[in-house]
């Protein structure tokens, strides 16, 4: 048998969403990001909303998501996605909207937008990639990098004396009555990414059914700045990050 | 109706899709005459009260981006949070209208009637090389009519479009004459008149992304100067203004807004005492008339700038007349506007020096 009487369409188990672009990802290798993308991408080509969905990317690593996801979007200013949300969905009230969101994006500078666009319960989906730090702009601390962690602007460690103590946004966001949904999720391992895209596709049949907010937070690895190989980043994560944010769903009317 | 209501009603009668403000004075009856009219139940109209004028620009990103016509208002330090915004909105060349009715600044500043976010409306306010179109209304007529016009050349040339109004003319009350109503464009008007807008991508097109960001420099610019193309096609077609006894004139006094209201009859006062005075009022403060005033230069003997601020707008005629008569300034701060009489004895002072 040659491989070429392999290769048929019916013998395929997998491929490529046809939402996602060809271009070649400028994630680091290890990084979160792209599985999360092909994720969206997946729940959008399953659902068959590709021209009914809008995604606002942030400022941060994934400011190019729009590069690599093929639907309209929007580019917003550092942490002001959920207001674009805000007006696109009013506005469209019959498409799909969501924004992309890091944890400086969202649990720093963009915090009164996250939190009045979730307490006004806009019909909208947040994906927000929670990996403890500043990714673009090369490692700095994060309202989200636990305690001692070691970053650009906390060469020592993160200092509570000096810092505070980690942001726990998801569990305050969790708190609005606006929200319907609120999850944190992981992608280190297949089975994690199995219940990540069952949380996206919830999230996304929420806002048809006008429930109010979904936010679904994915812990997240950042390798390159946290310092470390891709398995072990996996492994940091899994032994530090989630136990200050444990995975599972906060709420779920 | 007062000036501020004359914008709401405009708004609604001119098919915006969506207004997006905060409260500050002396502004709010924008945002609580369309909350009383409810426009959702008429034309469809969405008014949102946001939880800051950062995020209502950034709303009027999200809402410009559909191809919707989109618009907030505000007063001078709320203008200041949304400069940010103006910056991505030009940059990204997306189409929308801002109200600014001016108050007194520096800072909180007072909340009487100012002109001193000339600088800040016509020579950027943000960061980068951007320009908006700006429009200075002298009545609440204007401030009706500008509303559909801004929207008009905003769309015209994919970039926002401020109106630069003051607390005189937001607060004054005058007869307003309601244009016939415009209905607001369906989704397929919107794909066809803005094939860039994100309407959801279908199979018959590529993906629409609106952003400001190149990181090629070639790119980055181009962009730039298909930016300065645009600006210097407002220049050319789009220059409004307004001559009030210039043809015969010695002197000029060129003044915008409510002070061009007051120095019409400073100008008055003065032809009676036999001095050929003439007023110039800019309508676009960007585009400037700077023509205009090159194309008087030669019959006048001196200019003068009127102004509620310490001398800003006079910047852009001394550019234009570069040096050939004298440009003189009179202005008054802190809310308090001058009379004609006042005006008429600044002018007179200035030219027997």
């Amino acid at each position: 048998m040659d491989i070429k009487d392999i290769i048929k369409p019916e013998n395929k188990v997998y491929s490529k969403s046809p939402v996602l672009l060809d271009n070649v990802m400028h994630y680091c290798p290890g990084c979160s990001h792209g599985t999360v993308h092909k994720l969206i991408a997946e729940v959008i080509e399953e659902m068959g909303i590709q021209e009914k969905t809008i995604g606002i990317s942030p400022v941060g690593c994934s400011v190019f998501a729009y590069n690599y996801v093929d639907i309209d979007w929007q580019q917003a200013a550092h942490g002001r996605a959920p207001a674009l949300a805000t007006a696109t969905k009013r506005l469209f009230p019959d498409k799909y909207v969501f924004t992309y969101q890091g944890d400086g994006d969202l649990a720093s500078i963009g915090t009164a937008e996250i939190m009045h666009a979730c307490n006004r319960g806009e019909n909208i989906v947040v994906i927000f990639i929670n990996n403890a730090i500043y990714g673009m702009t090369g490692g700095q601390m994060a309202p989200t990098t636990l305690m001692g962690m070691k970053t650009a602007t906390s060469p020592n460690g993160r200092r509570e004396d000096l810092h505070g103590k980690p942001l726990k946004i998801t569990e305050l966001i969790a708190q609005l009555e606006g929200t319907c949904y609120v999850t944190r999720q992981s992608v280190q391992s297949a089975a994690s990414t199995r219940k990540t895209k069952r949380a996206i596709r919830k999230a996304f049949e929420n806002s048809a059914l006008k429930k109010g907010t979904s936010f679904v937070e994915v812990v997240s690895s950042c390798n390159s700045g946290w310092k470390l190989s891709p398995v072990k980043a996996n492994e940091w994560m899994v032994e530090n990050m989630f136990p200050n944010y444990p995975l599972g769903d906060l709420k779920d009317i | 109706m007062k000036g501020n209501e004359a914008i709401a009603i405009s708004a609604i009668r001119n098919g915006c899709d969506g207004y997006f403000g905060y409260p500050i004075t002396p502004q709010s009856e924008v945002m609580e005459t369309l909350m009383a009219e409810e426009p959702w139940d008429s034309t469809g109209m969405v008014v949102l009260q946001a939880e800051s004028e950062t995020s209502s620009i950034n709303m009027l990103y999200g809402g410009a981006s559909c191809g919707k016509r989109v618009m907030t208002s505000s007063s001078s330090p709320g203008i200041s949070l949304m400069a940010e915004g103006l910056s991505y909105l030009a940059g990204a060349e997306l189409p929308c209208l801002v109200v600014n009715v001016v108050r007194g600044g520096p800072g909180l500043g007072t909340i009487q009637p100012g002109q001193g976010d000339y600088f800040q409306a016509c020579k950027g306010g943000g960061h980068g090389d951007y320009k908006m179109i700006v429009l200075a209304p002298n009545s609440a007529q204007e401030m009706y009519d500008f509303v559909d016009l801004g929207f008009e050349l905003a769309f015209k040339y994919r970039n926002p479009a401020l109106i630069l109004s003051d607390g005189v003319i937001g607060q004054m009350m005058e007869k307003v004459e309601l244009r016939p109503m415009k209905p607001r464009w369906t989704e397929e008007e919107i794909i066809k008149m803005s094939p860039w807008a994100t309407t959801g991508k279908t199979p018959d097109r590529k993906q629409n992304v609106l952003t400001s960001l190149a990181l090629d420099a070639a790119v980055h610019e181009a962009l730039n100067h298909r930016l300065i193309e645009k600006y210097k096609q407002m220049e050319e077609e789009d220059v409004r203004f307004e001559n009030y006894l210039c043809e015969d004139a010695d002197h000029l006094i060129v003044a915008y807004g409510s002070m061009a209201r007051v120095c019409e009859n400073t100008v008055d006062l003065a032809r009676k005492e036999g001095i050929k005075l003439g007023l110039l009022r800019p309508i676009t403060l960007f585009p400037y008339p700077t023509k205009e005033i090159q194309r008087l230069v030669p019959q006048l003997k001196t200019i003068m700038s009127v102004e509620l601020s310490a001398g800003q707008m006079v910047e852009d005629i001394r550019l234009a007349v570069n040096g050939k008569i004298p440009v003189n300034f009179y202005g008054r701060l802190g809310g308090i506007v001058p009379s004609p009489e006042e005006v008429l004895e600044a002018f007179k002072k200035e030219i027997n020096k």
